[in-house]
């Protein structure tokens, strides 16, 4: 029989002749390797049952019990039925001007944005303007407003130029220029600092260098932003009409209203449609202004 | 004379780009023509708005008076006078963050469930990664405020419909970006459970979970913090959160009140996106990426 040593020394057994008072012996050396020890284990277990309390907590609190569960899903499953087949309806035209004008909404929406965003992304930037307090202020600030869904901006414009389209055109350039202006601070801060000090250097002014050091190379990474953003804004264009701001969420919302679940699935189809073409040709754009 | 070439091939260069620059511009200029046509934007419309809005906006500042700005509720002009139902805002604030947090939960375990065989690398053939990823597209690609609308019909008004319609759309978004980290993780622990005689389900376990966990984590808090912007406009149709609230005061014309929720939100997003973030760069520090 050959004896094992470990570096400590200590004597171990080849592998086939393991015994109980081995494994005991291990157990004593190396207790790590056997599981976490008993203040670990006892401190898991207190976390799993704060977080079986809180779930608990939050089913009372929000009323879910089976009973209530049950009876939804068979309502669920009643809509679905209803659903199917999909149907354009009578109206089919105010349909189609309704998704007309969620795209239009937001390609105006996001067009707004991106110009008014260029000034507040250049602001925003540390390598322009390098003051530390305005550039930390300014970003909180533009973060802050983020926070602000765009349909609190859309119900708002709602109330205060009127239903339709432009509040909704309104709602997405509002809730939009934030996010560019921080996508465009944050594309012009990792832009390579030495083409704008060529120019400087060439005898240029900071206007000059902004437009021939820094343009063209942070230009196409904005425009591919810009373009996600018109994506993104699609997407949400769609539910605007629900509070008001026009386009294909009004057109939802009726249906459901009175309940016509054929046309309202037809409308989510034509809009999970819409969403892809554009989804795909925005793409392609911006993996060609990328490369 | 090479000059010259230089020359003649600067100029022809030069005037390819403004070719292409002035079609691209053109297809803008029609673009942005047919959207202000169809969505009925135009100079005058705009011109009669843009003041409206204005005016409107200004309405929503609160009317704070220095001398009077940490007096009690009753004096017009201090902060507790402009946040005078503060405590039910904070509930309903409180209320909204628990709604975000429990659909996050629902919809990620849903979307654990799902991700594996979305991933190309273990699903067990192509039709099976097809389907599941047909699957997460679907619930991905109906906004949460669809979800809402239908779900109040079928579960009532309240939180419960705002829950399942956000936990809905998660399943999609979090399932699509577990299945990608899925496929980037490493395969040798997969083949070693395997050849040890191990199960899909074990190998998932013990060779595939451990090492994506952190940034399942990661991007699930980052959902979080989307859920929460969601969580709080998702009252508007009824279901449930401050969102409710906020309809109601901007319906009455309550212009205090709406800037004074609006404040609460804004800060309410803030506080909960500076943890996530913190607890998001924990998790990150023992993931391989």
């Amino acid at each position: 029989m050959k004896a094992v040593r470990d570096e400590g020394g200590r004597a171990m057994k080849t592998a086939g002749q393991v015994t109980a008072a081995d494994i005991a012996a291990a157990k004593a050396a190396v207790p790590g390797a056997f599981g976490a020890p008993p203040w670990r284990r006892l401190q898991r277990w207190a976390l799993a049952a704060l977080a079986l309390a809180w779930f608990v907590g939050l089913l009372v609190w929000f009323d879910i019990t089976p009973a209530r569960l049950s009876r939804g899903i068979s309502g669920v499953w009643v809509i679905l039925r209803l659903m199917v087949p999909p149907s354009p309806g009578a109206q089919w035209q105010d349909i189609l001007q309704g998704l007309g004008e969620s795209v239009a909404m937001a390609f105006l929406g996001t067009f707004v944005a991106a110009v008014l965003a260029v000034p507040l992304g250049l602001l925003g930037a540390r390598n322009i303007v390098a003051n530390l307090l305005a550039h930390l202020s300014l970003r909180r600030f533009y973060d802050g407003l983020r926070g602000m869904d765009q349909l609190i901006w859309a119900l708002a414009f709602v109330r205060a130029v009127g239903l339709g389209p432009l509040a909704g055109v309104l709602a997405i350039a509002a809730a939009e220029i934030a996010v560019l202006a921080k996508l465009y601070a944050e594309a012009i801060e990792n832009a390579d600092p030495r083409q704008p000090e060529a120019v400087l250097a060439a005898g240029g002014t900071k206007l000059l260098a902004i437009r021939f050091g820094l343009l063209p190379q942070v230009l196409p990474v904005m425009l591919a932003q810009v373009l996600y953003a018109f994506e993104s804004n699609t997407r949400s264009a769609a539910v605007l009409g629900v509070v008001g701001a026009g386009g294909i969420g009004l057109q939802i919302a009726e249906r459901i209203k009175v309940r016509y679940w054929n046309e309202v699935a037809f409308i989510i189809l034509l809009i999970l449609l819409t969403v892809g073409i554009i989804d795909f040709l925005s793409s392609r754009i911006r993996r060609r202004l990328i490369a | 004379m090479p000059v010259g070439t230089f020359e003649l091939q600067y100029r022809r260069r030069r005037l390819g780009r403004w070719r292409t620059t002035l079609a691209w511009g053109a297809v803008l200029l029609a673009a942005l023509a047919v959207s202000a046509w169809m969505s009925e934007v135009s100079p005058a419309a705009l011109l009669a708005g843009l003041p409206r809005a204005g005016q409107y906006f200004a309405r929503l500042l609160p009317h704070l008076q220095w001398h009077h700005l940490l007096d009690g509720p009753r004096t017009e002009g201090s902060f507790a006078y402009w946040f005078y139902r503060i405590d039910l805002w904070l509930w309903l604030l409180l209320q909204t963050s628990q709604m975000a947090a429990l659909a996050t939960l629902l919809g990620a375990a849903l979307a654990l469930l799902l991700c594996f065989p979305a991933s190309a690398n273990l699903a067990p053939n192509h039709a099976t990664y097809f389907v599941f990823r047909r699957v997460l597209e679907l619930f991905r690609s109906v906004p949460d405020l669809v979800y809402a609308l239908i779900l109040v019909w079928a579960f009532g008004v309240g939180p419960l419909a705002g829950i399942l319609a956000i936990a809905l759309h998660t399943v999609g978004a979090l399932g699509k970006l577990f299945a990608e980290v899925v496929e980037n993780a490493d395969m040798g622990p997969w083949d070693g459970v395997r050849a040890a005689g191990g199960t899909w389900a074990q190998a998932v376990r013990y060779a595939i979970l451990p090492q994506v966990a952190p940034n399942f984590l990661s991007y699930l808090l980052l959902r979080f913090e989307i859920n929460v912007r969601g969580a709080t406009v998702i009252g508007f149709v009824g279901a449930g959160g401050i969102g409710q609230e906020l309809y109601t005061v901007i319906s009455f014309n309550y212009y205090q009140e709406i800037s004074a929720i609006v404040v609460l939100i804004i800060l309410t997003v803030s506080l909960i996106d500076l943890l996530s973030e913190r607890l998001r760069s924990r998790a990150m520090d023992g993931a391989v990426r």
